[in-house]
């Protein structure tokens, strides 16, 4: 309840762009998902909701490939508590709500989440939020629903950061954005002639660094989401880069070569100083954090070609011994990224000629691809480490493209027109 | 020791290239006999401008028909090696910058769309240094000469296969107005 509150406040400053644009498409589902049934929620008294919370959480639970919610079509006219009814359709898990208008446009829903095999409710919850908050308040229904029946925390009520281009005549008009994880509720953060880079998100989620061209070459930027006002970070010669915030959000590690050609530096946000963490005339960049900041992983061709290498950092964030390669599957290992607990790295990886998505099991130590793309790029942890956001290609655009860790369930994010890329998925934004 | 070979080798490929030369009457045998005459550092090498420059600097910026109207170099997919077939180009343009030393020029890098995009970043500025140093060979100094990297975020051909990745594989040489 506290948390809707917060959240609420936490979005308010953000100006909506144009309609929501994005819209997603199940491109591979899954097996064994589990049988759900979600009843449209029972509205009291003559209102219009402007929202069908309840079609919200299925596609929300549909969309993780880990759960097969009843279609619509197939579900009765009435909401039917009888457990025995549902057994007999094959249901292991049905979803009740009720949506009670309040004043001004605020509503509270009370939903239910019962195990019809085994006859008891498994949740239930009371919660409030006004209209324009009712697709959050139901993307907290979908992560509760989530938690409770896999064991995994949900990561429905999160956002995504990603670059959109659109090509007129000659000219492009690059724009950085962000919108709920479902692709819903876009709004523009930054729009600008020139390239836009590398959003990355603070570990709180109020601020985005990124690369801006606007000046003629890269940059670094930090902005500051709600209140839309933006700081200029680095403008050294030569690269600014590959900005990533680290896990307590006091340092950036970035790229920049003054001193000569590309090189990893970690740049400390209260004292302005920079530490030089990598030192050779390969190409070192594409930092990324172990969620604990021991190490940094990044892409280095010194060993001919671009290859992940991995540093450990001491607590003051200095280097601390040579970094060590981790990649030797693979013509082609880069850009990689950490899951938020820490057990999985994924990153983009030549396997066959394609630029293929793949996710290596640090315990274990093996890599998987778990997506085939021609063109991947920019892989993306949930936080919940469930799931991978990358970008695509598809008919000559750019789209971007969700899949589970396991790689069994895949979904796509396209844009009405033009391309999108470099799709970063938010932290938990409110907890 | 390293750089006196690179040196020599950059000599004789325009010693070649202005004997291969079919109209030598733009002085672009003068260009590269000067070079040669120019020595082993950068003090002789101003000096030879100032007895030969004459002759190189009949070329015009202007000209669209003057070797220093190419002003794209190519390159293989993830390297910045310059191919011998752009040595010529990147000779002639350092040797007017040499000879104009209040022109300016951008050396932009790109690439093409594979891979990951900060790496191609950093490949398209590995790209236009590779230019670079050989431009200040021929005298070219570091005020006349800026590098920037689009990386893979400004492709001239639309497309995605290797006809379109080709094209975009390069590195631009922009002159700024002269001072």
């Amino acid at each position: 309840m506290k948390q809707i509150l917060i959240a609420i406040f936490l979005v308010l400053g953000m100006s909506p762009a144009a309609q929501a644009v994005l819209t997603i498409e199940i491109t591979q589902g899954l097996d064994g998902a589990l049988p759900i049934a979600i009843m449209p929620f029972d509205v009291s008294g003559e209102v219009e909701v402007p929202e069908d919370v309840a079609g919200i959480v299925a596609a929300d639970l549909k969309r993780s490939g880990r759960f097969a919610p009843l279609g619509r079509d197939k579900l009765p006219e009435q909401t039917e508590t009888d457990f025995v009814f549902w057994r007999g359709m094959g249901i292991d898990h049905l979803v009740v709500g009720k949506v009670l208008p309040g004043k001004a446009e605020q509503y509270t829903v009370q939903f239910q989440l019962f195990d019809v095999v085994k006859g008891q409710q498994v949740a239930g919850y009371s919660m409030a939020a006004s209209a324009r908050h009712l697709r959050k308040l139901a993307h907290r229904i979908s992560d509760i629903v989530f938690e409770k029946l896999t064991g995994t925390p949900g990561a429905f009520d999160t956002k995504i950061a990603y670059v959109t281009v659109r090509s007129q005549e000659k000219a492009r008009e690059y724009a950085l954005a962000i919108a709920d994880a479902d692709g819903h509720n876009e709004q523009l953060v930054l729009k600008s002639k020139q390239p836009l880079m590398s959003p990355s998100w603070s570990p709180d989620g109020s601020r985005l660094a990124y690369v801006s061209f606007e000046n003629g070459k890269p940059e670094i930027f930090i902005q500051d989401i709600r209140k839309g006002s933006r700081t200029k970070l680095t403008a050294y010669p030569g690269l600014n880069n590959a900005p990533v915030w680290s896990p307590d959000g006091k340092r950036m590690a970035m790229t920049l070569s003054r001193d000569g050609n590309a090189e990893i530096y970690v740049y400390h946000l209260d004292s302005n100083k920079l530490y030089r963490i990598t030192q050779h005339y390969a190409i070192d960049t594409e930092p990324t954090w172990a969620p604990d900041a021991s190490a940094l992983v990044f892409t280095s061709d010194r060993g001919g070609r671009p290859q992940l290498y991995r540093v450990a950092l001491d607590e003051l964030g200095n280097r601390k011994g040579r970094p060590r390669r981790i990649t030797y599957e693979g013509s082609y290992n880069s850009r990689a990224s950490f899951s938020a607990d820490g057990r999985y790295l994924t990153f983009v990886h030549v396997r066959g000629g394609g630029f293929n998505i793949a996710v290596m099991d640090l315990q274990r130590g093996d890599i998987e691809v778990v997506a085939d793309t021609r063109l991947g790029e920019s892989p993306s942890f949930a936080p919940n480490s469930a799931m991978v956001i990358y970008a695509s290609e598809t008919g000559g655009r750019g789209v971007l493209e969700a899949v589970s860790v396991d790689g069994r369930a895949r979904q796509r994010l396209g844009l009405q027109a033009g391309d999108v890329r470099e799709p970063a998925w938010s932290p938990y934004l409110d907890k | 020791m390293k750089q006196i070979q690179l040196f020599a080798i950059i000599l004789l490929g325009a010693v070649l290239t202005s004997a291969c030369q079919s109209t030598p009457e733009k002085g672009a045998g003068e260009g590269a006999d000067g070079v040669g005459s120019g020595g082993q550092d950068g003090s002789q090498i101003e000096g030879r401008g100032a007895e030969l420059g004459g002759g190189i600097s009949t070329y015009s910026l202007e000209d669209p028909d003057s070797p220093l109207s190419k002003r794209v170099i190519y390159f293989d997919y993830d390297s910045a090696s310059i191919k011998q077939e752009y040595r010529d180009i990147i000779e002639i343009h350092a040797q007017y910058l040499a000879d104009h030393p209040d022109t300016q020029l951008v050396l932009e890098g790109h690439t093409d769309e594979r891979g990951s995009r900060e790496y191609n970043i950093a490949l398209g500025e590995r790209r236009a240094n590779s230019v670079k140093k050989i431009m200040q060979l021929f005298g070219v100094t570091d005020a006349q000469l800026q590098t920037v990297s689009f990386g893979e975020e400004r492709p001239v051909a639309p497309g995605h296969d290797e006809t379109a990745w080709a094209l975009n594989r390069r590195v631009e040489l922009l002159y700024s107005e002269h001072r």
